[in-house]
């Protein structure tokens, strides 16, 4: 069937200022998801999955300009023992990233797949995303698979000692990066992975991540503080038997970042959960999409995402859980909430259960909302100034989602960047 | 210590006027006593006190140490030492119990231009005074009154105004929700703080909290007025004949 027009070209734009890098034996999956993207089209604000999100900007050609934002703070987790993983405008740079041997894990470049004959890779590489496009298309992740320029390729074969931790440098403010990164982790093993940072002008990042029977990932991402820059994420997620994978985000302004999360619960017992804090102010624009299949038996899954606005920013919601057939004993939760600090700002939700299967326990909830007055007041008559009352009843709303992250001290680390942006804006 | 001259209180959103010229003088050292029928503004007087929003104070004046304290954030009327223990205590789910009382005593001592008081500190008084409230480790740690029982977050407010030592302590049915022996440790709590500097204001409906917290003076309020003042015996004349003599007295 063809496109409209008004997508078709807009498709046709964007193709057009870009060229399939030379991969050999990416080539074909590189080239299958190309022709995906030419069958789909790239988003458009008719389609229904963006009728809260505008995607224009994340499909135009070139990427708007966005300037390069001087934090007046040590970067996130450089105080932690990790391993080091440096892309600036999404290019790896070697100089500036730790050794890449670590016991427990292989770490290598997507460019290198081919020629290292990584296996796994290949057979990972873009072929999560491809499943992911059903039920629901995800145009853009194919476009990060046809045309990704670098990122890493990870194989956890242990308990990793230590967090691997991707730091993403805007240098160019006009630059346009597509990273994609696979990551598997084996059967038993266990890995921390940490992102942070702006990462580019603008940034289409897509992550497949296939976790092994019994295999652990936590990841840990921080997006912000820059104003400017765009960001369109994917996480592709497949989860074997009694696997665990948690992943907890941080947003910190931005004028618009759209993440999504596609996980599928294959084996028995796995456990997923999703989770995300963000806190805008003014132009900023922050869009959840999760979707979670449970396709196997007794799987937990727990979405919790919480948004403080203000200043006119809005915030998206659109999560869905969707429990197959047999998927029996699914435990599935899913909560959205927004704490408008005034009347200009909105939170948009969808939140959507589609279940075929009749021994399943699934409950969700969004709501939104200002600070509750007689909390603040209550705080007050025990001399808590008024700023500090509210940051309070701010950090408390934030605190389910906090609380998905395992690691006191990354949570800690999450919990000052918290404080550090509402103290900016007393 | 507290003044308060001929208040009139009306809600801010509606046309309902509920204090009617309320005179009331707390002298330092002292324990004053409230009763008076539900509804007839005890609870909005310590509100208006203690700087709650909705209302509009349209005559009076009240004054804490010479201190006019309707003009004062909830905030500054605390750091001058005004504590309200609320009839209803608050829950504020994420806001752990210590952090608010560490956050609240502190800010209190910044306000007053006094040194904070370190966390170890802290820690050691706080533990002290919630030992002698049976209040465990665990409640401590907890939000702010989440899923506490009536009677725990009661004696919360009273580990509160142990922590915070305030001037002025207005005590809302403290004793409503508590047990015998929760009622007689709370009134502990409240005596271990009675102190010649310190004045108290004890709201309640029953003469048994009175027996474990001897007033100086009882008065009662009716329609937004205090209509009778007296001694611990006005208590016992309300404990056993109700209020309708008292009223039909003053009517
Ligand atoms: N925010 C409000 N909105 C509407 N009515 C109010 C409000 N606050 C107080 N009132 C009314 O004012 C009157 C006095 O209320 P208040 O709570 O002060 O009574 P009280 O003496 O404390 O009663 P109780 O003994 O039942 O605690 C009541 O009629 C109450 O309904
Ligand atoms: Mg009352």
């Amino acid at each position: 069937m063809a496109l409209p027009e008004v997508k078709q070209s807009a498709t046709e734009a964007r193709l057009s200022a870009l060229s399939l890098p030379e991969s050999g034996c990416l080539k074909s999956a590189r080239e299958a998801a190309l022709s995906r993207v030419q069958t789909m089209g790239l988003p458009s604000r008719r389609d229904e999955y963006w009728k809260y999100t505008k995607p224009d900007t994340l499909v135009q050609a070139s990427a708007p300009k966005a300037a390069v934002f001087d934090a007046d703070e040590a970067p996130m987790f450089s105080a932690f023992e990790r391993l080091n993983i440096v892309f600036v405008d999404g290019v790896f740079d070697a100089e500036a990233s730790d050794d890449l041997s670590l016991e427990g894990v292989t770490i290598d470049r997507i460019e290198d797949i081919c020629c290292k004959d990584i296996h796994w890779a290949k057979d990972l590489y873009g072929v999560l995303e491809a499943r992911g496009q059903t039920p629901v298309e995800r145009p853009l992740a194919a476009l990060n698979t046809a045309f990704a320029s670098d990122g890493v390729a990870i194989r956890v074969t242990g308990k990793v000692s230590k967090p691997i931790n991707f730091t993403y440098v805007h240098s160019d403010e006009n630059s346009d990066a597509i990273l994609h990164h696979v990551i598997r982790v084996e059967t038993g093993a266990e890995v921390t992975i940490l992102e942070n940072g702006p990462a580019a002008s603008r940034f289409n990042k897509c992550m497949e991540i296939d976790v092994a029977d019994g295999g652990k990932l936590h990841l840990v991402r921080a997006q912000g503080r820059d104003h400017e820059r765009r960001a369109a994420t994917h996480l592709f997620a497949r989860l074997g038997n009694e696997s665990v994978f948690k992943s907890f985000t941080l947003t910190v302004n931005g004028v618009l970042t759209r993440n999504e999360a596609v996980i599928e619960l294959t084996g028995d017992d796995a456990v997923a959960h999703i989770a995300g804090a963000c806190v805008g102010d003014g132009d900023f624009h922050h869009d959840d999409t999760v979707f979670i299949t449970h396709d196997a038996v007794n799987c937990e899954s727990r979405q919790v995402f919480k948004k403080v606005l203000r200043n006119g920013a809005t915030g998206v919601f659109q999560g869905k859980i969707l429990v197959k057939e047999g998927a029996q004993k699914t435990d599935g939760y899913q909560i959205s909430q927004s704490l408008l600090l005034d009347e200009d700002s909105q939170f948009l939700a969808k939140p959507e259960l589609e279940i075929y299967a009749d021994d399943v326990a699934c409950s969700h909830g969004s709501t939104s909302g200002a600070i509750d007055e007689e909390g603040l007041f209550y705080l007050r008559s025990r001399g808590v100034p008024h700023a500090e009352a509210t940051d309070l009843m701010t950090l408390a709303f934030l605190a389910e989602a906090v609380d998905e992250i395992e690691d006191a001290d990354i949570a800690a680390d999450i919990v000052s960047r918290l404080e550090g942006w509402l103290a900016r804006r007393r | 210590m507290l003044e308060i001259k001929n208040l009139h209180v009306k809600l801010e959103d509606e046309d309902k006027q509920i204090l009617n010229g309320v005179d009331l003088t707390v002298e330092a050292g002292k324990v004053h006593a409230i009763m008076g029928p539900n509804g007839s503004g005890k609870s909005t007087l310590s509100y208006v006190l203690s700087g709650r929003d909705g209302y509009e104070v349209t005559e009076g004046s009240a004054e804490l140490e010479g201190e006019d304290i309707l003009e004062m954030e909830p905030e500054e009327r605390a750091a001058a030492g005004m504590f309200l223990a609320f009839q209803y205590p608050v829950e504020i789910p994420g806001v752990g119990n210590m952090t608010f009382l560490r956050t609240a005593v502190n800010a209190q001592r910044k306000a007053r231009g006094e040194e904070e008081l370190s966390a170890s500190d802290f820690l050691k008084i706080i533990r002290a005074k919630a030992k002698t409230l049976k209040i465990d480790a665990d409640m401590l740690k907890r939000p702010v009154n989440v899923g506490f029982s009536g009677g725990e977050k009661k004696r919360n407010e009273i580990l509160q105004m142990a922590m915070l030592e305030p001037k002025l302590c207005i005590l809302d049915e403290t004793d409503s929700g508590l047990d015998v022996d929760a009622m007689k440790l709370v009134a502990e709590g409240v005596n271990a703080l009675r102190d010649e500097g310190r004045g108290f204001l004890v709201i309640t409906h029953y003469q048994r909290l009175l027996d474990h917290i001897k007033p100086d003076v009882v008065h009662i309020l009716a329609n937004g007025r205090i209509v009778k003042t007296g001694g611990p015996e006005l208590a016992l004349e309300v404990e056993n004949n109700g209020y309708a003599g008292i009223l039909a007295e003053e009517a």
